[in-house]
């Protein structure tokens, strides 16, 4: 489906430019389009938003200084707020139509190789050289189709959802800022221009987690993204001087076709090097131990929380793995713990998971989990099925958090309209919204069946090559560790199950069952208007659609594949980006196996178990959850034993407050009250105390009385007399 | 001959120095400067009888800056006079600690 959508751009981009199509009938020549334009159009919006959000903010601060507030629908709305509406979704409309055509190009051109753009020599210092330069490849087109197609729903939606609120410019000025980022960040063609768009994409996180500011929790929830994804950069830029000494380039092309020369397979060096890389992917993608800040970052707006920490920004760890692959698959212990990490947080996450009541709690997790599952993809060497789920996971896990957003939306005019305080985002209130918001239930209904892997929605294949990828590396020739793979295999299973049981559960308490909003509120609940239910419908077709466009070869031949449907288009796409890696694998590792361990069983009986486990799972706990006496948080008790430590997170924060905030506050008071106080202060008020001191003792000298002073001078003439002739 | 000149010398310069020392009266300490100024000059005048003029043409410049400041000593003793109706030191305790 992903493919023929891109058969019809294609036609699009061949209608845009002769050239094009001349290029695509020869098969060879791939003409890159105005790649310039995709980064520099968001850009721009930034620019036009954040110009009209300095206006409002001046106008608002006149208004206060005035003694009153600036009304917005006095005399209608002013230009300030209805311009970003056109100009904020706008821009990315047509960035997505470029790379579309783009895309098109490339389908037609079979690329071998990456086209770099250069356009200018942005630092050279010594034999040290960067060029402004966007490579266009594969991989990055992919990203840039999800970046830019998922960013504009979003962007859409947001028109809807952030409609009255005073800061709307400026939430479209940070959103567009935050797509030209992201561009860069998968566009670049170096090391250097990615971490440029991973810091600001960074900037942009914590700019819209505390885009309200005023409130003490948000802003901190910001900081504290900020701080943790700080120690994830610091492996990052360590990652990157090893590889300058190394190679003496950053650029991507010389260093994936020097790296077999440069590096000895499972060597110490590409080792370090791919673990630095891996902490900070691990903080970027918010995996253990580094996780904390993305539950906290629920604190932006929920469409934040769908394009930042659920679509785009979080899986730039994976596609720094998957950029990066021919290092990891050089270093089979890094790999083992990029995979190791994966699939231990996708099941902490999903435990954790269980027992929130937040609903934007529950996604968060989620998506900390299936992270997990993107990080065990490329950790076992099937880059193309992390990539797989990426795209996927951009596709159901936004139309959820849209979808949640839309929920939360609806609470908030209900408990507005009451003036009630109650918390419109706990899902203890909630209950029975299906009757007053249907679209919205459907559409996060099938996102939730395609999140719990149930055939034939898109997660039930990308999640399901991950794990039987897990298994097969495992089992391969001559595998580096052929049990932990089997443990990481059997955790992987677990965890899907788990994944099932919560969405459930979280479709149900809010969805199901008996409305526990309130008697006036539920009155003021309704359906979401069109722009903000238009761009759940569109992702609730790819969240089911999404899955079809890589399906391997095996299951394309049972009963599960579609048909003519369906094909392994991303895998063979992507092919030119990991074949290099794959050769290394094969080399070193041998055939993968055909059968799971243990218990045997080829990838369709897995598939089928898995995905029959996964409609068992959610049809039992779509009755268990269902016949749960739910009360409203108002009522509700604090959960006891283990509930209580998965409710609490198993105390992680607490843990973290201990072990690390505390101490590093205690040594910080040392440092203030013994050091700089005691000592430093201590040092430049003692010789301030000195001078003071000897000047006292000496000015005692100054008697006033003239023969005292010409006492002493007779004395000093003796002394010196005295000094000179002996 | 000169040794006895030189003792007269030292002689002189220490009842000077003694005096300025102990003596509180302005007047006197100023004539006690006097002396040890023209002990000075007494040995200058004894060391010219072995080294030439240069002893001598010293002597009439110590007296001329003498002369100068006797005008200038007394003129400002006078006028701490005036002030204090005294010219006992002891009395004259402004700059001190």
């Amino acid at each position: 489906m992903y493919a023929s959508l891109a058969a019809v751009l294609f036609q699009v981009g061949e209608a845009a430019s002769a050239g094009g199509q001349e290029a695509a009938e020869s098969g060879a020549h791939f003409e890159p389009f105005l790649p310039g334009l995709i980064v520099l159009l968001p850009l721009l919006g930034f620019v036009l938003n954040g110009v009209l959000a300095l206006r409002h903010a001046t106008r608002s601060a006149e208004a206060v200084r005035a003694g009153g507030e600036l009304d917005l629908d006095e005399g209608g709305r002013p230009l300030t707020h209805t311009l970003p509406s056109l100009i904020g979704p706008g821009v990315l409309l047509l960035a997505f139509v470029i790379t579309s055509v783009n895309f098109a190009r490339m389908l037609g051109a079979h690329l071998e190789e990456p086209v770099v753009v250069t356009y200018w020599t942005w630092m050279a210092t010594g034999t040290f050289s960067v060029d402004a330069a966007l490579q266009l490849d594969q991989l990055s087109m992919v990203m840039m189709m999800i970046v830019t197609g998922v960013g504009f729903l979003i962007h859409v939606f947001s028109v809807g959802y952030m409609k009255d609120d005073p800061g709307y410019p400026r939430y479209f000025a940070y959103l567009n800022l935050f797509i030209f980022f992201m561009l860069v960040l998968v566009m670049g063609a170096s090391y250097p221009l990615m971490f440029v768009g991973w810091e600001g994409v960074g900037l942009c996180s914590y700019l819209l987690i505390g885009f309200w500011f005023s409130d003490r929790e948000k802003s901190d929830a910001g900081k504290k993204a900020f701080i943790v994804n700080r120690i994830g950069d610091l492996g990052f830029l360590v990652a990157m001087f090893y590889l300058f000494t190394t190679f003496g380039t950053l650029d991507f092309v010389p260093i994936f076709a020097g790296a077999e020369e440069a590096f000895a397979y499972g060597g110490a060096l590409v080792t370090t090097i791919t673990l630095f890389f891996f902490l900070g992917a691990a903080g970027k993608s918010a995996q253990m131990p580094l996780y904390v800040w993305l539950p906290d970052a629920m604190a932006g707006p929920t469409p934040v929380s769908a394009l930042i920490h659920a679509a785009t920004m979080v899986t730039a760890g994976v596609y720094l793995v998957a950029r990066s692959s021919v290092l990891f698959a050089l270093a089979p212990v890094a790999s083992a713990t990029v995979a190791g990490v994966g699939v231990l947080t996708a099941l902490f996450a999903a435990t954790i998971a269980l027992k929130q009541n937040d609903i934007k709690k529950v996604l968060a997790y989620s998506t900390v989990s299936q992270l997990g599952y993107m990080f065990v993809g490329v950790g076992v060497g099937a880059y193309s099925a992390g990539i797989f789920h990426l795209m996927t996971h951009a596709f159901f896990k936004a139309l959820l958090f849209l979808g949640a957003g839309a929920v939360i939306h609806s609470m908030h005019v209900a408990y507005h309209s009451t003036h009630s305080h109650e918390d419109g985002q706990d899902m203890r209130n909630m209950g029975g919204l299906r009757k007053h918001m249907p679209i919205t239930c459907a559409t996060m209904w099938i996102a939730t069946l395609a999140i719990a892997g149930i055939w034939p929605f898109a997660g039930f294949f990308s999640k399901d090559e991950i794990i039987w990828q897990t298994a097969a590396f495992g089992g391969a020739a001559n595998a580096p560790y052929p049990a932990l793979y089997t443990v990481f295999w059997l955790i992987a299973l677990a965890a899907a199950m788990l994944t099932a049981f919560y969405m459930t559960r979280m479709m149900v308490m809010t969805f199901h069952g008996e409305n526990r909003t309130g008697d006036q509120e539920e009155k003021a609940l309704h359906e979401a208007p069109a722009v903000m239910w238009a761009p759940l419908a569109v992702l609730a077709v790819l969240a089911v659609v999404g899955g079809w466009v890589n399906v391997s070869e095996h299951l394309r031949d049972s009963i599960l594949g579609l048909g003519p449907l369906t094909s392994g288009w991303l895998h063979e796409w992507l092919h030119p980006i990991t074949e290099q890696a794959q050769l290394i694998q094969d080399l070193n590792l041998g055939v993968l196996a055909e059968s799971a361990p243990i218990v045997g069983g080829g990838e369709v009986v897995w598939a089928v178990l898995s995905g029959a486990a996964a409609i068992a799972v959610v049809l039992v706990s779509f009755r268990y959850v269902g016949g749960q006496k739910i009360v409203p948080a108002a009522e509700d008790v604090e959960p006891i034993g283990f509930a209580k430590v998965l409710y609490n997170k198993w105390y992680v924060d607490e843990l973290y407050d201990r072990i690390i905030v505390q101490p590093i506050l205690a040594l910080s008071r040392f440092c203030w009250n013994v050091i700089d106080v005691g000592i430093i202060d201590g040092i430049v008020n003692g010789v301030g105390f000195a001078a003071r001191g000897v000047g006292f003792v000496v000015s005692m000298f100054q008697t006033g009385t003239l023969n005292t002073y010409a006492f002493i001078l007779t004395v000093g003439v003796l002394i010196i007399l005295g000094v000179s002739i002996f | 001959m000169i040794t006895e000149a030189l003792v007269l010398s030292a002689f002189l310069f220490v009842i000077g120095t003694l005096g300025v020392l102990v003596r509180r009266n302005a007047i006197i300490m100023f004539l006690c400067i006097e002396l040890q100024l023209n002990a000075v000059n007494l040995s200058f005048v004894a060391f010219s009888r072995l080294h030439g003029m240069d002893g001598q043409i010293f002597v009439f410049f110590v007296m001329t800056v003498a002369a100068a400041e006797a005008a200038v000593g007394l003129a400002i003793i006078i006028s701490i006079f005036r002030h204090y109706k005294t010219v006992d030191v002891g009395n004259f305790k402004l700059l001190r600690w």
